[in-house]
């Protein structure tokens, strides 16, 4: 039993130096901009800087759209299948798998190819590449979006609940908005956050299709400044860290669920 | 009549899927097949074989299968040694947020990390010179090619490992190893008759969601080496941003290599977890 515990140990102990080390470098060396002392300056910096606030604002509302749209497409979907249409399970399934066959940088090389001429020439203007953005988003978060949303439907009892709804003369909006949504906030509040998570660093798509997001900010940045990238890591970290101790809160006394994901 | 009515509720899903999913994928595979005058060709694909691209796709697929085998070697003993290497509760608990939140640090953020701690003036390099009188680099360590890039993903495919492992450790039942002491089989035994038969689809499995993972990652790779390195992703990059190949359906068949590729991976891991799924409920 010893020795069993002795090389469990030590995985543990190099498990936690591989996860620790880079995050205690990168701290740091992001306190090191000024020679000879520890200072945030290059926090101050990234924090000043107007180009930091419009990428990361931009970045902010694409997420908060993704997600809202990506909810009111996704929540009514699922439902729909669990209630009416078992025998569409296999295929929307299938669906859902296939962002992770088709890898973000050849998605926004779809995306060009239809979009960017007649007869729907979706890049032409702000706004729409702007949609075509959020869709891609949407693509790419909903194998996570789809898995937790249909984790929570399964807890539910939906038939039975959409039947004492109706019952009692609710109509579909009514079900949907004031009984599945708030019984499975649990299970939207953590599809929002990794989407969250997942959108605002994101840089395959945005710097593809040209958006000022915050990801192709963050490469910019690193292209020619030294200290300040390291600032914007441990920043996106803690980002993190939020995101995903929300989930992890939000979840507790759930069965024990993992939360895979992110966009590399 | 009802029938058709209830498929309406599931059309705006469907309809999302074939704007931006679909129809956007299979456009590449048909590009993939055509000239530039909208004829077919299987000149694309036969064109794929020259050694620039093959060294490409070759590389992409060093790269990804090291990591995701040394992800996965690693991932698997931290997931024993937290689930059943009889170490404290809190330590499990404890892992699995880290590696819930380090699976998702990803991207240019995790490029700048390991960039401030082992580049050429990073954090543990300078350690190194002042500590140590070494310097890392004039030993033949570099941060901004193949190994250098491997030690960078391998920060988000080992806790991957780590979360999909977890459920298939836990599925390991105690009778089982039981039963298999009553029969006098020794540990090696056991493991190699009995767990280990059990825990290879899920393992295998794993690692080829770890494969898949890393062969399709953009982000990490261009913010680390700014695009130097020629994986099959940057490759497509550099072709949507429309340098480079002056055949732009070549580039669709690169993109078709590609999704071949991950079709291949993701089917293998389907496959797999039915099989997994068997033995552990």
């Amino acid at each position: 039993m010893k020795k069993i515990n002795f090389w469990a140990w030590l995985w543990i102990v190099l498990g936690a130096v591989y996860f620790f080390l880079p995050l205690y470098g990168t701290l740091d060396f992001s306190l090191r901009e000024q020679r000879g002392v520890l200072s945030f300056l290059a926090y101050q910096n990234v924090l000043n800087d107007p180009r930091f606030r419009d990428s990361f604002t931009f970045s902010t509302l694409m997420a908060v759209a993704t997600i809202i749209v990506g909810l009111l497409l996704i929540v009514p979907t699922a439902y729909w299948v669990h209630l009416r249409l078992p025998q569409a399970r296999p295929i929307v399934e299938f669906i859902t798998l296939l962002p992770f066959v088709v890898p973000a940088i050849v998605l926004v090389f779809g995306f060009i190819r239809i979009y960017s001429g007649p007869p729907l020439a979706l890049t032409n203007s702000t706004t729409t590449t702007n949609a075509l953005l959020m869709f891609g988003y949407m693509v790419v978060a909903l194998p996570y979006t789809y898995r937790s949303v249909d984790a929570g439907l399964r807890a539910i009892d939906v038939r039975t609940l959409t039947e004492a709804a109706q019952s009692l003369g609710a109509g579909w909006f009514t079900i949907l908005f004031r009984i599945i949504f708030p019984n499975l906030r649990v299970a939207l509040l953590s599809g929002a956050f990794l989407t969250f998570a997942i959108v605002v660093g994101e840089f395959t798509l945005a710097n593809l299709l040209n958006r000022p997001a915050f990801g192709p900010y963050m490469v910019l940045l690193g292209q020619d400044r030294a200290y300040e990238p390291a600032a914007l890591s441990i920043m996106s970290f803690a980002l993190t860290w939020a995101a995903i101790g929300l989930i992890q809160l939000l979840s507790r006394g759930a069965p024990e669920q993992s939360q895979l994901g992110g966009v590399h | 009549m009802n029938g058709l009515l209830a498929w309406l509720g599931v059309a705006p899903f469907f309809l999302f899927a074939i704007l931006f999913l679909l129809w956007p994928s299979s456009s590449l595979i048909i590009g993939g097949f055509q000239d530039p005058a909208g004829n077919f060709t299987l000149k694309n694909i036969g064109d794929l074989f020259t050694p620039s691209i093959m060294n490409s796709y070759a590389l992409s697929i060093q790269i990804s299968a090291v990591t995701a085998i040394a992800g996965a070697l690693f991932g698997f003993l931290l997931a024993y040694a937290a689930i059943l290497g009889g170490l404290p509760r809190w330590i499990r608990t404890a892992l699995m947020t880290l590696c819930g939140v380090a699976s998702n640090f990803a991207g240019v953020p995790l490029a700048f990390a390991f960039i401030a701690t082992l580049g050429r003036t990073g954090f543990l390099t300078a350690l190194f010179v002042n500590v140590l009188g070494i310097n890392i680099y004039n030993l033949g360590f570099n941060l901004y090619n193949f190994w250098g890039l491997a030690l960078t993903y391998m920060y988000f495919q080992f806790p991957l490992m780590v979360l999909i492992m977890a459920p298939a450790l836990d599925g390991l039942k105690r009778e089982w190893r039981e039963a298999s002491e009553n029969m006098g089989a020794s540990s090696f035994q056991y493991w190699r008759y009995v767990a280990l038969p059990i825990l290879l689809p899920a393992l295998l499995g794993a690692v080829i969601l770890l494969f898949g993972n890393y062969f399709g990652a953009y982000a990490t790779a261009y913010a680390l080496t700014g695009g130097t390195l020629p994986l099959i992703t940057i490759g497509i990059g550099q072709q949507i941003a429309g340098n480079v190949l002056y055949n732009p359906n070549l580039g669709y068949a690169l993109a078709l290599g590609m999704i071949v590729i991950m079709a291949v991976c993701i089917g293998g891991y389907t496959w797999l977890q039915s099989r997994t799924a068997r033995w552990l409920r």
